[in-house]
């Protein structure tokens, strides 16, 4: 594994930013001139203590009101492994931010303030990895030079997490507890030996280990067909390849396959990286696949086993994510970008409102906004190919886009 | 015939990815090339992506006449050689239509003029995409950047506005007038790009290996010795070795003293480093926040 993106969450003073900039400092990661400019704001300010939550705060409105406010990539790598930290604001106005950074994040990182333990806050960002279906979560019970390494602390903190736990739905998710100071660097990076009763991995440990298996959910091969590549030159006449990446599972050099929508039948004939022949396209690459027989096929088409159909629709209901200042009301239509496949979609029934802190779902609903979470059916101008988000993280969502604005205004996870 | 695909690093996955939706979602996309290393790797990743077909779209240079005689050099050779369309497009002609004032003094850059020439030129090809090499490891305000970032008809950037990305979804629609800046090596590291070049073993232009060249030294940067820049009378010219980590104009692009003379040292060298590599921008320097402005104008 090259890659590992890991979505971080906390409230406004949980030390997020400091924890990142932890991290960087003690990975060797941050440039000296950097550190410079860190040493030289930290001082100007008149602190005591470097304050590496310099290092990620980006844009000049944030700046100057000292919080994050978007979603930030934050880059480092290790001999091992090369990390992107989706850096998302903990505020509950962005909800929409810590979706979009869990959405591309294969673990994730839970803050919570030692001295102020589990608030709802933190029920809120446990709802989203878990709505999200993270694989890997590390509760980062940070602060810890405060409560004097108490180990009681540290315990009720973890009993009440636990509690929260019971509610989730997705059960599978692995969740690791870890005590931190991210002001000290301890248990970050580093082993301290403040907290001689915790016996695990620091938190770079944790994530040094993590394998593929630990990360990505097995499932069925999807090949969303993004682009026909049709050369018309004389060394290659004939070649129409059909140019996209493989989701959720293999495909190889043999396989029996059926086009969507047309359900035609074919056997893949070739699979090309480049110039390069191979006998199986991996999860995850973007290959260029040719077949055996000649039959049309367009963007937005998918590719699939013989025996491994997902479920063809003109209807779903899914979990939505609301992401605009605009609301979302029955009947009002929007595309639904699938995948690279769009089609338009109708608002059918909003059923309920899911309160994301697990304090239960709000049935009387006349629409959605800004970050709104609601179960929600649609009716479509025409069929999709859909698998269900707990069996496909990629082929069971979708985004919605306004048909006035061309903004994207939220995201769905199918039922 | 090789066993599977698995050992393909994610990045350039993704990247490839992004160039098969570019080609799809728009009518008219460019690439633009600076004849930099970020560039000529996008390049790159673009023939992988529409192999055995040719590169779908033109290649532009927005060319301010001060870049390095070598990195023209590199571009009129490159694009021969792999037979793509390149479109130029010269600051000296904005500045000649007024358009644009040529800057003066110490500090002197054309890098800024830039903007008007590449909106120009945007508003007369239709572009609706316009493909670059930018990383968000480079800068702070480039860490907030989008995949898919979409532009007014004034070619500016509201950071407070942007379309969340989720998944691997890219929301390319747009109104007429506005376009696109697309950035498929957005994930990429500096020491990702330079491994990139080394295992593919693509072609840059000397300039990014040490070479003999004759300088100055001004507020603890390399600067060169050169027409186009600015240089007081009590600046001394030396003659160093030197590389570059990234190639602008000749008067915002300061060197590092390196005796890396092949793509080996300079990776190693990349590795140790403790400068960023936008620690030798020059036009960065000027203030903290000198990016983030320069983008809300349209600064690529």
């Amino acid at each position: 594994m090259d890659v590992l993106k890991i979505a971080t969450a906390g409230s406004v003073d949980d030390g997020k930013s400091t924890l990142i900039g932890r991290i960087l400092y003690d990975t060797k990661s941050l440039t000296s001139d950097k550190l410079e400019a860190i040493e030289k704001t930290s001082k100007s300010k008149g602190y005591d203590y470097l304050d590496f939550s310099l290092a990620t705060d980006g844009l000049v409105a944030e700046r100057e009101q000292g919080i994050t406010i978007d979603v930030a990539h934050i880059y480092f790598s290790t001999a091992k492994k090369s990390y992107i930290i989706a850096d998302t604001p903990g505020h509950v106005e962005y909800t929409r931010n810590m979706v979009t950074g869990a959405s591309t994040s294969q673990a994730a990182i839970i803050l919570i303030d030692a001295r102020k333990g589990v608030i709802e806050q933190t029920n809120r960002h446990f709802f989203i990895n878990n709505l999200l279906r993270i694989k890997d979560v590390v509760v980062a019970i940070n602060k810890m030079d405060l409560v004097d390494y108490s180990e009681e602390t540290y315990n009720a903190i973890k009993a009440d997490f636990q509690e929260l736990m019971a509610k989730r739905d997705y059960q599978d998710q692995k969740i690791t507890f870890i005590p931190v100071s991210a002001l000290k660097g301890d248990n970050v990076v580093n082993k301290t030996d403040k907290t001689p009763w915790y016996t695990g991995p620091t938190l770079l440990e944790h994530f040094e280990a993590l394998d593929r298996k630990d990360i990505f959910n097995v499932g069925t091969p999807r090949f969303p067909v993004q682009y026909v590549i049709r050369p018309k030159t004389e060394d290659f006449h004939d070649f129409r390849g059909f140019a996209g990446k493989v989701y959720g599972g293999e495909l190889s050099v043999g396989d029996e396959v059926v086009a969507l929508p047309s359900q035609t039948k074919s056997k893949i004939k070739e699979i090309y990286f480049h110039d390069k022949k191979y006998q199986t396209a991996s999860r995850r690459s973007s290959v260029t696949i040719t077949l055996e027989d000649e039959i049309n096929i367009s963007r937005g088409d998918m590719l699939v086993k013989v025996d491994e159909m997902p479920t063809i629709e003109k209807q779903f209901t899914a979990t939505i994510s609301w992401m605009d200042s605009n609301k979302l009301t029955t009947g009002k239509k929007y595309v639904v970008q699938h995948g690279v496949n769009k089609v338009l979609a109708k608002v059918d029934n909003i059923h309920h409102k899911i309160n994301p802190d697990y304090s239960g779902i709000d049935t009387d609903v006349d629409g959605l906004g800004m970050n709104d979470i609601a179960q929600v059916t649609f009716k479509l101008n025409k069929p999709i190919f859909y698998d269900k988000f707990k069996d496909h993280r990629t082929n069971g969502s979708f985004i919605l886009i306004d048909t006035q604005t061309n903004s994207t205004v939220g995201a769905g996870f199918i039922s | 015939m090789s066993q599977d695909t698995s050992h393909i690093n994610a990045l350039e996955n993704e990247a490839i990815y992004i160039f098969r939706e570019v080609a799809a979602q728009f009518e008219r996309p460019v690439l633009l090339f600076s004849g930099g290393k970020d560039s000529i790797t996008l390049v790159r990743l673009a023939q992988k992506a529409f192999w055995p077909a040719k590169i779908p779209f033109p290649l532009m240079h927005i060319d301010t006449g001060h870049n390095f005689p070598e990195t023209i050099e590199f571009r009129d050779r490159l694009v021969e050689e792999l037979g793509l369309e390149l479109i130029v497009r010269n600051v000296q002609d904005s500045i000649d239509q007024g358009k644009v004032k040529e800057e003066s003094g110490r500090y002197s850059s054309r890098n800024s003029l830039q903007t008007t020439t590449l909106l120009d030129a945007i508003e007369e090809f239709k572009f609706d995409a316009c493909v670059g090499g930018a990383r968000r490891d480079e800068e702070k305000a480039r860490a907030k950047e989008r995949i898919f970032s979409v532009r007014d008809d004034f070619g500016q950037w509201d950071e407070r506005n942007q379309r969340p990305e989720l998944f691997d979804m890219l929301n390319g629609q747009i109104e007429l007038g506005q376009n696109v800046r697309v950035f498929p090596i957005s994930n990429w590291t500096e020491l990702d790009v330079w491994s990139y070049i080394k295992e593919e073993e693509i072609e840059i232009p000397s300039i990014y290996f040490a070479h003999k060249r004759k300088v100055f030294l001004r507020d603890g940067l390399i600067w060169s010795h050169s027409d186009y820049v600015y240089q007081e009378d009590d600046e001394e010219v030396l003659e160093r070795m030197v590389r570059f980590r990234t190639v602008g104009d000749m008067s915002c692009t300061a060197a590092v003293f390196s005796d890396a003379t092949d793509i080996e040292s300079v990776v190693e060298e990349i590795r140790d480093s403790s400068i960023s590599e936008r620690g030798a921008r020059i036009d960065d320097k000027r203030s903290e926040a000198a990016m983030e402005k320069r983008k809300q104008q349209g600064y690529f």
